[in-house]
């Protein structure tokens, strides 16, 4: 049973992915409904407050932070075992809330995406920064764009390249999981724009290996740490 | 008391909405063009939690210093051309995070418009983080008394991108900020083994929704890991690159900036 819960408030990207567009949040005497994919697959995101696909957020940090309250307090998600954070760029109020209102609860941890190049990986050592000044336990780093196959040639291509090692060398350096590295397929972006699951659409692709992998060191990781947390209580 | 923009004939914002796109990228890139062009240029870096900028021209280890007027920008070269301001430059350690919430980062953006002593520039671009929140709000109010030229934004090809593009467009409406044109980033992928063009990212969003939007479109700008590695070693793609084919993009968006600017001042 899992839960994704999109506080990307001015950028929601997580409806269209769904294939979630249009659809509105239900209200009842327990609190918000989450809108569901699948029985097993609830979704809470500002989209589905939005009216209209022009409609622009524009708040500061404090109106930002209240929707976000709001959304874990008053989403009725039920029993779930994973709930999962898809956050904005960035390292300020929606990260430090996020982490400030899920406090008294667990987080297992946190997943950190970054591309090759040393542009995004000089970014992401400071998210890495922000998860160890907040005392959020980082799961691994996801390499994604990670080489592109040409489907005519079959020759790769590094478009996004890794002038400095990668992120394979910045977790070595940080000394933080690499959980996988995922390549550029052109139907990654055609599945998301359709909202359908590219994972059922394309898989024999080498990306959906690469995710599958990545998704299974993610479970394996927080497994491990529940058992550890049991065996403390 | 003369103010630190009044030097500055034009002031161009670049804008997404959406984060991974290209914003820095376009930023850089048209500040190069307009110095080929023959203006001097200043790149104010308004993302204060990923500033990207000093890394793509090789200044990141520079220091700022301080001047009767406020702050003295980097100058990337001894021609002076371009100028550069960015919390990169204030940093400690390049790995340190700004972890702030809105007010603070309010308070350092209001500075950064107002005490920067650029001096006599042709164009001011300013590049701005993913959103349309704190950054954002602040960097157009406090622009305001100066008259921006207007807001150029970036997008990449996919529905998901331009989602939310179209959602900037509202802000620009809304704040009152003119928009110049839309860019469409990342437009195809051209294999330098074979030359078959793969539409990594989709094609023709961008293009779409200035149609829709009834803004102009700057045209597309292809995938050229020539261009990825010129920006990740801070060199100038613009003179070393000509024959690449991101180039005629670029040149191409450039020179409607600059169509667009004279027009404006006949």
């Amino acid at each position: 049973q899992v839960a994704l819960l999109d506080i990307d408030i001015c950028g929601p990207s997580i409806p269209k992915m769904m294939g979630l567009e249009g659809e509105q949040v239900h209200q009842s005497g327990s609190g918000w409904s989450p809108v569901y994919v699948e029985e097993n697959l609830g979704v809470m995101s500002v989209g589905f407050l939005l009216s209209s696909p022009d409609d622009a957020v524009i708040w500061r940090g404090p109106k930002k932070n209240g929707l976000i309250k709001q959304f874990l307090r008053d989403v009725d998600w039920g029993e779930i075992d994973y709930l999962i954070v898809d956050t904005p760029p960035g390292t300020s109020d929606e990260h430090l809330s996020i982490v400030q209102y899920l406090g008294a609860t667990h987080i297992d941890g946190a997943v950190i995406i970054t591309t090759p190049q040393e542009v995004s990986l000089q970014d992401v050592r400071k998210e890495i920064n922000f998860c160890h000044k907040v005392k959020l336990p980082i799961i691994g780093v996801v390499e994604n764009m990670s080489g592109f196959i040409c489907p005519k040639c079959k020759n790769e291509s590094q478009i996004f390249p890794p002038t400095t090692g990668g992120a394979e060398k910045m977790c070595q350096n940080l000394n933080v999981s690499l959980l996988g590295k995922v390549p550029l397929d052109p139907q990654i972006g055609k599945s998301c724009d359709k909202g359908q699951s590219f994972l059922s659409e394309a898989p024999d692709s080498p990306a959906t290996l690469s995710y599958r992998n990545i998704i299974q060191r993610i479970q394996e990781y927080c497994d491990q740490h529940h058992f550890q947390e049991e065996k403390i209580i | 008391e003369r103010s630190n923009l009044a030097g500055v004939r034009h002031i161009l914002l670049v804008f997404s909405g959406k984060g991974g796109v290209g914003k820095s990228t376009i930023s850089t890139e048209l500040a190069l063009s307009l110095r080929h062009s023959g203006k001097k240029v200043g790149i104010l870096d308004v993302d204060l939690c990923g500033p990207s900028i000093p890394r793509m021209f090789r200044v990141q280890d520079n220091d700022v210093h301080q001047c009767d007027s406020g702050w003295v920008p980097v100058f990337v070269d001894q021609d002076k051309s371009i100028s550069l301001m960015s919390i990169g430059f204030l940093l400690e350690k390049p790995d340190d995070a700004v972890v702030w919430r809105g007010p603070k980062k309010n308070a350092l953006i209001k500075q950064f418009v107002t005490d920067v002593a650029w001096g006599d520039l042709d164009f001011l671009i300013v590049d701005t983080p993913p959103g349309t929140s704190d950054e954002h709000i602040s960097t157009v109010e406090a622009l305001r008394p100066y008259k921006p030229l207007g807001a150029i934004l970036v997008t990449t090809p996919q529905a998901v991108s331009v989602g939310d593009v179209r959602r900037e467009l509202t802000f620009c409406k809304k704040m009152g900020l003119r928009v110049l044109g839309i860019v469409e980033n990342m437009s195809g992928f051209v294999c330098p083994h074979c030359s078959e063009c793969t539409n990594i990212f989709s094609k023709g969003g961008g293009e779409e929704l200035a149609k829709h939007a009834g803004v102009p479109f700057l045209g597309c700008v292809p995938l050229d890991p020539q261009l990825s590695q010129s920006l990740e070693e801070g060199r100038d793609f613009i003179q070393e690159f000509p024959r690449s084919s991101a180039f005629p993009a670029l040149a191409h968006i450039t020179q409607q900036i600059l169509d667009g600017t004279s027009q404006r001042s006949s």
